[in-house]
């Protein structure tokens, strides 16, 4: 009963919805472009590409605009902000947060969304009931106030941050893994590899693990893109990675203040965001596509 | 149906459980409370009166049992912050607010996703249908407080047109609305586009065509009395969402909310406030995805028999 109705009530969340109308076939470079040079190396290799210190600024160069403005310098082709800090170094520097934190969120989810997964879907039964029970409840929390009263309690930090989501997104994992070990239990090379004395947790890592993979990538690339948009609204709201380390959304914040005086504090790191997340969901819809048609309802 | 409205009832009383013990957990486990709350240079007496003040000094279930028994009667204490107010009262005298600011939003969201939605459908694959799916495609990938910053640069401060922020008269209320119905324009406008399209295909929009009634007549009253019904079970999800996403809007707005007195409280570890925020929050939340779940199973047999 539960079961059914974690299934058949369609839920209204980020992934549901970033399918586009149309399956698009055609290969994203663009996005995948775009991903490489804004998110993964500008994280890798910040301390090379920024042209200043991220966290330091110069008081002399406050509040200077981007380059292709009156006032603007190439010395800050993005502008500066309030204490002189420059916006492109930032922003670079920014990556590195949302690189660390949406792998190291997705790893963490995807180990423990996995496992209980597999476990619920193989055993079946009374297990399966308690952790379908506890999926149904988590997609039920609301995400970001449950966050910030981690945040409140156990104070920012990068750790914060990874428990919160991990914490919070298991649930989506462990649903998709539980629905498609279900069926695949009953195919014959998993009685097969029971005659041949394979053990449970044999069975579950290497036999139906490696069945799961596609579709477990195509939810992790949508979930990428729901970890960089939550990670930045708390870093946003001050819950997220503790100043004054260079993020995102903190970012947009200090920007919020100036919007009269200096609209690129908050313009840059906004489309960083709205970029990464862009390309994150066009290329999750094709990798959906390619991997398997029949995936289009994750 | 009765049986299975029982089981979600069931189910969302005990999510909303959880919600609490969570809450509450995290405000005992993490150390003493009273260190956020007392000056540093207070001695053990001080320590001592807090505790006995605020019940800390009992042991951890005699603690939870008050606190489900005052909870239950919808009393989460005096707030530490704003003194002279009860947590409760303060989430109750905010909520008008946030409703308003998620009534307008959803109103919003439905005006603008209606029509883009029946047009992307009508002319599929024409550049009016590639407009809405960029729409579309925006809308989720939108950090909505950037959104709201950029109208309030455009409208606020170039064309100064509207006020950057506050309550107050609707020229206040138009910004923060749509920054917050945004997302929602492209899920209803998602929702809208391909029910149509199923509706546009079934048998009786022929018969209607045949009958000679003119295309507007057939798109707009027939197809889309049919259509409606499945973006409008989502309308009370949606409700639930948008109250959760007034956390970050309010702050972007200055909006005087249910959702900034939440941030607020969590900056000042007013915890009595924070917890009475996501109780009532949570219970919104679930009330809504309730509602939809009924909805559902009474618009859909196959549900409730599954």
């Amino acid at each position: 009963m539960a079961q059914a109705t974690s299934q058949s009530v369609p839920s209204i969340t980020p992934e549901s919805t970033t399918r586009l109308m149309t399956p698009s076939r055609r290969f994203p470079g663009l996005p995948l472009f775009i991903l490489v040079f804004l998110l993964v190396l500008p994280g890798i290799f910040a301390p090379f590409l920024a042209p200043h210190d991220p966290i330091r600024g110069s008081l002399r160069a406050r509040l200077k605009p981007p380059a292709w403005v009156q006032g603007g310098s190439l010395t800050h082709p993005l502008g500066t902000d309030k204490v002189g800090r420059d916006i492109l170094s930032r922003i670079i520097y920014g990556a590195r947060i949302s690189l660390a934190v949406s792998l190291v969120a997705i790893v963490v989810s995807g180990v423990i969304g996995i496992t209980l997964g597999l476990i619920a879907g193989y055993f079946g039964g009374k297990l399966d009931a308690l952790i379908m029970r506890l999926v149904d409840i988590s997609l039920g929390l609301p995400v970001i106030l449950l966050a910030l009263v981690f945040v409140a309690v156990i104070g920012p930090s990068f750790g914060t941050v990874i428990i919160v989501t991990a914490v919070l997104l298991w649930a989506r994992y462990a649903r998709q893994v539980r629905g498609e070990t279900l069926s695949i239990r009953e195919r014959d090379f998993i009685a097969r590899a029971r005659v041949a004395g394979a053990s449970h947790f044999r069975i579950m890592f290497r036999y139906i693990f490696p069945n799961v993979i596609n579709s477990l990538t195509v939810l992790a690339t949508l979930q990428i893109g729901a970890i960089i948009l939550l990670e930045s609204a708390l870093s946003f709201l001050g819950a997220g990675i503790p100043r004054p380390t260079p993020t995102w959304g903190a970012m947009i914040a200090d920007g919020r203040e100036l919007i009269v005086v200096a609209w690129w504090i908050a313009m840059f790191p906004g489309l960083a965001i709205m970029l990464t997340v862009l390309s994150l969901n066009l290329l999750g819809d094709w990798l959906r596509d390619y991997l398997d048609p029949k995936l289009r309802n994750v | 149906m009765q049986r299975y409205i029982m089981i979600r009832i069931l189910q969302a009383l005990l999510a909303l459980w959880v919600t609490s013990l969570i809450v509450f957990s995290l405000a005992r486990i993490t150390g003493n409370p009273m260190d956020a709350m007392l000056p540093m240079e207070a001695d053990a007496e001080e320590y001592a009166r807090m505790e006995k003040h605020w019940g800390l000094d009992k042991p951890l279930h005699t603690q939870y049992l008050v606190f489900i028994k005052n909870a239950v009667r919808g009393d989460f204490g005096k707030s530490w912050k704003w003194q002279g107010y009860t947590a409760m009262g303060l989430v109750l005298e905010r909520l008008p607010a946030t409703l308003e600011l998620g009534g307008a939003a959803l109103a919003i969201s439905v005006v603008l996703a209606l029509p883009i939605g029946v047009l992307s459908a009508v002319m599929k694959d024409t550049p009016i249908d590639s407009v809405g799916k960029i729409i579309a495609l925006l809308g989720q990938s939108l950090p909505s407080f950037w959104l709201g910053i950029v109208l309030m640069w455009i409208f606020a401060v170039m064309l100064g047109w509207l006020p950057t922020s506050g309550r107050g008269g609707l020229e206040r209320l138009i910004l923060p609305a749509i920054s917050l119905g945004w997302f929602q324009v492209a899920v209803i406008m998602r929702l809208v586009r391909s029910s149509m399209l199923d509706v546009l295909d079934s048998e009786f929009v022929k018969l209607t065509r045949i009958k000679g009634l003119s295309e507007w007549k057939v798109v707009w009253k027939h197809c889309l009395r049919n259509a409606a019904l499945v973006p409008l079970t989502y309308f009370a999800i949606n409700a639930g969402v948008l109250i959760t996403g007034s956390v970050v809007i309010e702050s972007v707005f200055a909006w005087p909310g249910t959702g900034l007195l939440a941030v607020d409280a969590v900056r000042a570890r007013d915890f009595q406030v924070v917890q009475a925020v996501v109780i009532v929050f949570s219970a919104v939340f679930l009330c809504a995805n309730l509602v939809v779940d009924i909805l559902y199973a009474y618009l859909d047999p196959r549900i409730r028999y599954q």
